[in-house]
């Protein structure tokens, strides 16, 4: 077979529907990094124009532009656009895009699962772009404080709007973080050890695990949020055994990390691209992978310098704002380790490279400005000031835009496959560079004299007049490099010549296959023995294309393989799904369940959620197979299980990392529920919840029975048995515990009248939602024992379900501990 | 720390600058990520940190004899007044304050967050309802200080303002006897 045979063959299995149908039903992270950058960049743009309004109306003192009803919208929507349409999403397409290329593998890990990312990205995100055209979007500012953002002080729909549109668009977050980190730790080439995997990878990996814990608590918080305002149970009010401070808690314990999410994928870029530039390797890759998990770390404990001014004991000031400045070292780390390359190497500028010294600048700017404020007596004096707002756009331009747009330049021929022709990227880059600094460096000045964020207008007597015209016309100066940027994006697209291969001379596996990306990414999949495997073989790509790599032959199937996390040795075979609507069908119902929430369309609330169980039940019945695969040979004499016949399947992955953000989440809660009864004013409640040892005792039971039930199914199966009995005992088991927490909700003492009751029914739902979820899966396993879907090789599922019982039977049983136990001692 | 801050963003811009020259010495990778990336900012932090904290210490309320004790309570949108030394009273927009003496502001909220901001007498502190966070303001002269409300507060957030009315000895027990007003 050559590789033109090859190629034909392998694209008839891989290649999405022609034509627009494709884009419903593709699964392949090829379209799906495309369509989420393309998306992403959509949103960029009405921000921006959101931005051009503010800058407009602030332009001259009592403007009549916008009142304030308009303007609370504009700047409310500009910032969370910005935050959680295009950053976040961006970093989304790139991993979906360039991690299966760069780690040099096929897909990533669940195909489906970027697609129905990507769809509910986009509802969500469309939702909340009618409200816009409305006139009815939120307006509470983007970290949307209660009680004003409570139903009491802002009755409209407007910040339903934010706090179920934004949910529904963290799904998609949720569920890419979960796919880029299985993919990362497991679909690698074989033979990328660990410390071979390219840099960017790295940073892809902390961002996600980062997503995964960051996000959960502003979930938590919505949802805690329209439950108040909906069905008044009371968690922000005072009076009410609530305290407002709660949100404020749970929005920065995401909102802090939400920093470094956004500037690590834009560091992992900049690690990627600037020893490109400069004709290197990237000095202390070690150091540099530290400091990264470093700053994870360090960022999760500085929510509190958000906080500031709100009345945080003296202590507290102390050792946050401490840790806040510490935060200094490991970006100090990277900033040098990158400077040290460029002394390294002989640095060349081309336009990715401009960009990257317009990061420099622009981010060591915001860094500084940074620290200042981590001081408490300054931050005093700044907080909710221009100066803010400028400092967070400093460090945000200059730490993901700028990067972003260096990325974009680099990684477009690979994307277009041609040569950039037209020279306008120059130009584009010193309008945005010198637009941004006059823009931003006068909203500090304005700070600094006292202007506060947020006002619609002022008056010409504040004497801001001047400094804040400057300000504007920076920012159309901006405007008009972003429209040359896209320009040139188009032309280039469409008109420009055909590029070679790896116009950089860059080392890395994504530039060895022929541009644009073919739907498979690689004809045959590499072994790897460095870091950089086109350096080192620059013919490799050829002899990929001659099948002299792994899995050469094609077969009816989607194949890849996935290695071992550490070491990088080949260990199983994997099948994926074809193209299929599912993922875009159950977005489209989860959209259902969402809307009906906002429009309290109450009763189709039970049908959406029946009918994203239905599709969920049809989504992973697809997968597997009725007869035992043998072992697969993947080439070079080596032959692998197929995934289906293994304990830690990538399902079995996917769901430990699901489970760790869902864990966040129950944490979260627990915290929630901590902080209100140690610190809330307005407790203890009036009534406590009236305990019953008989729930409690059949509620453990419960779960102890399912748990052991899941494992002597387990068991049963391995013999070569059909566990129906334990099966079946598992399913009572599980609904004996979901009578105990339904009775516990039932019983949880006026949730609207206090927050201790409210908790209580929170706490108690969702454990029922998980008991329900279980008994699901025990009856799931049982009709595919039926239909002869398992049989003692494929156990996979065994050991995914084990994983959510366990999980649910440790929730239970502390959710009814906690209500029953707090109930006895008080 | 405007001029530290000038400095260390001098030293990196000369850092980038220099790495373009063809002939530059070579210096080893530990030097840049030990020294330049830890060393440095960590001793910088240190000197910043302790400064803050000692700055910060200052501000603090302190027990004292002469304090003077008033309460604001913020609401949509206008701040309300009152006075431990003349319990029956109350003002809107409008705060009365002995000069040369410490106040300690005792502030909450009736509905949602505000904070209270005299820029040129202290920093902020946020007016959260069903707390209540104490800030010690002090007047060094007789004088009108201009106020804000710094935290988003909705439609009037705008305009939301008030005065603070520093007073001498005299004017101030005029004040606390109600011949002022
Ligand atoms: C394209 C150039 C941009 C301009 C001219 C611009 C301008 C502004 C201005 C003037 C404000 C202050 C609104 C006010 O306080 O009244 C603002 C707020 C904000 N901007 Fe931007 N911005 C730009 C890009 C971005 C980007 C790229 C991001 C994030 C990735 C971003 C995130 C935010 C956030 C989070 C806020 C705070 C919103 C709030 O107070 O609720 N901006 N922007
Ligand atoms: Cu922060």
């Amino acid at each position: 077979m050559n590789a033109l045979q090859r190629h034909r063959k392998l694209d008839l299995v891989w290649a999405s529907q022609p034509g627009f149908r494709g884009w419903f039903s593709t699964v392949n992270h090829n379209d799906l990094g495309r369509l989420f950058l393309i998306t992403a960049f959509f949103f960029f743009l009405i921000g921006g124009l959101l931005a051009m309004l503010i800058r407009t109306q602030l332009a001259t003192p009592g403007s009549a532009f916008a009142g304030p009803e308009i303007y609370n919208q504009i700047f409310t929507m500009h910032g969370t656009i910005m935050m959680f349409l295009f950053a976040i999403p961006t970093f989304e397409g790139l991993a979906v895009y360039l991690l299966p290329k760069i780690l040099g593998s096929r897909d990533l890990a669940f195909p489906r699962l970027t697609a129905y990312g990507y769809w509910c990205y986009v509802f969500g995100g469309t939702m909340l772009l009618v409200s816009m055209v409305l006139g009815i979007a939120p307006d509470g500012g983007w970290f949307m404080y209660p009680p004003l953002t409570s139903s009491i002080y802002s009755p409209g729909i407007n910040t339903d709007f934010w706090l179920i549109g934004i949910t529904f668009v963290e799904i998609s977050a949720i569920a890419a973080a979960v796919e880029i980190t299985v993919t990362i730790l497991k679909y690698r080439a074989p033979g990328m050890s660990l410390d071979k995997m390219p840099i960017f990878a790295w940073y892809a990996l902390v961002t996600s695990l980062m997503i995964l814990t960051g996000f959960p608590p502003l979930i938590l918080g919505s949802i805690l949020l329209e439950l108040e305002r909906a069905f008044g149970l009371p968690f922000f009010q005072a009076d009410l055994g609530g305290d407002s401070l709660l949100w404020q808690h749970l929005f920065w314990l995401f909102g802090h990390p939400e920093v470094y999410i956004i500037f690590l994928p834009a560091a992992g870029v900049i690690s990627t691209v600037l020893p490109v530039m400069c004709r290197t390797t990237l000095l202390g890759y070690g150091w540099i992978v530290a400091a990264a998990v470093a700053l994870a770390f360090l960022s999760f404990g500085l929510w509190v310098h958000h906080m500031f001014t709100t009345g945080i004991p003296h202590m507290g000031l102390a050792f946050f704002s401490a840790a806040s400045t510490l935060v200094a070292v490991p970006t100090g780390v990277q900033i040098f380790a990158w400077i040290g390359t460029m002394w390294k190497g002989r640095p060349e500028l081309h336009l990715p490279m401009l960009h990257l010294l317009g990061f420099f600048v622009t981010f060591v700017i915001g860094g500084l400005t940074g620290v200042m404020v981590a001081v408490v007596p300054f931050d005093w004096q700044a907080h909710d000031t221009a100066f803010i707002t400028a400092h967070l756009h400093y460090v945000l331009f200059g730490g993901f835009v700028f990067p972003m747009l260096a990325g974009i330049y680099y990684w477009l021929p690979h994307v277009t496959g041609r040569r950039r022709s037209f020279r306008l990227g120059e130009l584009a880059f010193v309008l945005i560079f010198t637009g941004f600094h006059v823009t931003f460096l006068a909203m500090h000045w304005v700070g600094l004299m006292g202007q506060r964020r947020r006002i619609s207008t002022y008056l010409p007597e504040d004497g801001w007049t001047t400094i804040n015209l400057i300000s504007s016309v920076g920012s159309f100066v901006i405007a008009i490099g972003f429209a040359i940027v896209i320009l040139e994006v188009v032309l280039n697209t469409v008109s420009a010549r055909r590029g070679g291969r790896n116009p950089w001379r860059a080392g890395t596996l994504e530039w060895a296959m022929p541009t644009p990306a073919p739907s498979y990414n690689f004809a045959s999949l590499p072994h790897v023995t460095g870091r950089d495997p086109l350096t080192d073989d620059p013919k490799l790509p050829h002899a990929l294309a001659r099948g002299e790599g792994y899995l050469a032959t094609p077969g009816q199937w989607r194949e890849t393989l996935t290695v071992d996390i550490a070491s990088g040795k080949p260990d199983f075979h994997v099948i994926y799904p074809g193209n299929t609507r599912l993922p875009i069908l159950m977005a489209a119902v989860t959209g259902v369940f969402f809307l009906s929430l906002l429009l309290k369309f109450y009763w189709t609330v039970p049908l959406a959620v029946i009918g994203v169980a239905a599709l969920v039940w049809r989504w992973v019945w697809a997968l597997g197979r009725a007869e035992d695969l043998p072992a697969q040979d993947i080439g070079h004499g080596i032959a692998l299980p197929n995934a289906a016949s293994v304990d830690r399947s990538p399902g079995w992955w996917g769901s430990l990392f699901l489970l760790t953000a869902n864990a966040t989440f129950f944490g979260s809660l627990l915290f929630g529920f901590a902080f209100l009864w140690t610190v809330a004013p307005g407790w203890p409640p009036p009534v406590w919840f009236a305990p019953s040892m008989v729930e409690l005792g059949l509620g453990i039971a419960g779960a102890g029975g399912s748990a052991v039930a899941i494992r002597m199914a387990t068991r049963t199966n391995r013999q070569g048995a059909q566990p129906m009995f334990a099966l079946g005992l598992g399913l009572v088991a599980v609904l004996i515990l979901a009578a105990a927490l339904g009775l516990l909700m039932l019983r949880a003492p006026s949730p609207d009248q206090h927050a201790y009751g409210a908790t209580l029914l929170v706490l108690g739902g969702y454990g029922l939602f998980h008991a329900c979820l279980t008994a699901l899966m025990f009856a799931f396993l049982a009709a595919r024992i039926a239909r002869g879907f398992t049989s003692a090789a494929r156990r996979a599922e065994f050991a995914i379900v084990r994983l959510w019982v366990d999980y649910m039977a440790l929730v239970g049983t502390f959710i009814l501990l906690m209500a029953h136990v707090t109930g006895i001692s008080a | 720390m405007l001029t530290g801050s000038i400095l260390i963003f001098a030293l990196v811009a000369i850092l980038v600058a220099a790495s373009f020259r063809s002939r530059k010495g070579t210096i080893q990778d530990r030097f840049w990520v030990l020294i330049l990336g830890i060393a440095f900012p960590a001793t910088v932090l240190l000197a910043l940190l302790g400064y803050g904290l000692f700055v910060g210490e200052r501000l603090l309320p302190r027990q004292g004899a002469d304090v003077v004790q008033v309460a604001a309570e913020g609401r949509q949108w206008d701040w309300r007044f009152s006075y431990d030394d003349l319990p029956d009273q109350t003002t809107e927009g409008v705060l009365h304050i002995p000069a040369g003496r410490p106040v300690d502001v005792a502030i909450t909220s009736a509905d949602v967050v505000h904070s209270f901001w005299v820029p040129r007498l202290a920093g902020k502190m946020d007016a959260v309802p069903g707390r209540v966070n104490v800030l010690r303001i002090e007047a060094d002269a007789p004088g009108t200080f201009a106020g804000l409300s710094a935290e988003f507060s909705g439609r009037g957030y705008n305009n939301f303002t008030f005065d603070v009315v520093a007073h001498d000895a005299a004017g101030w027990s005029n004040f606390l006897t109600g011949e002022t007003e």
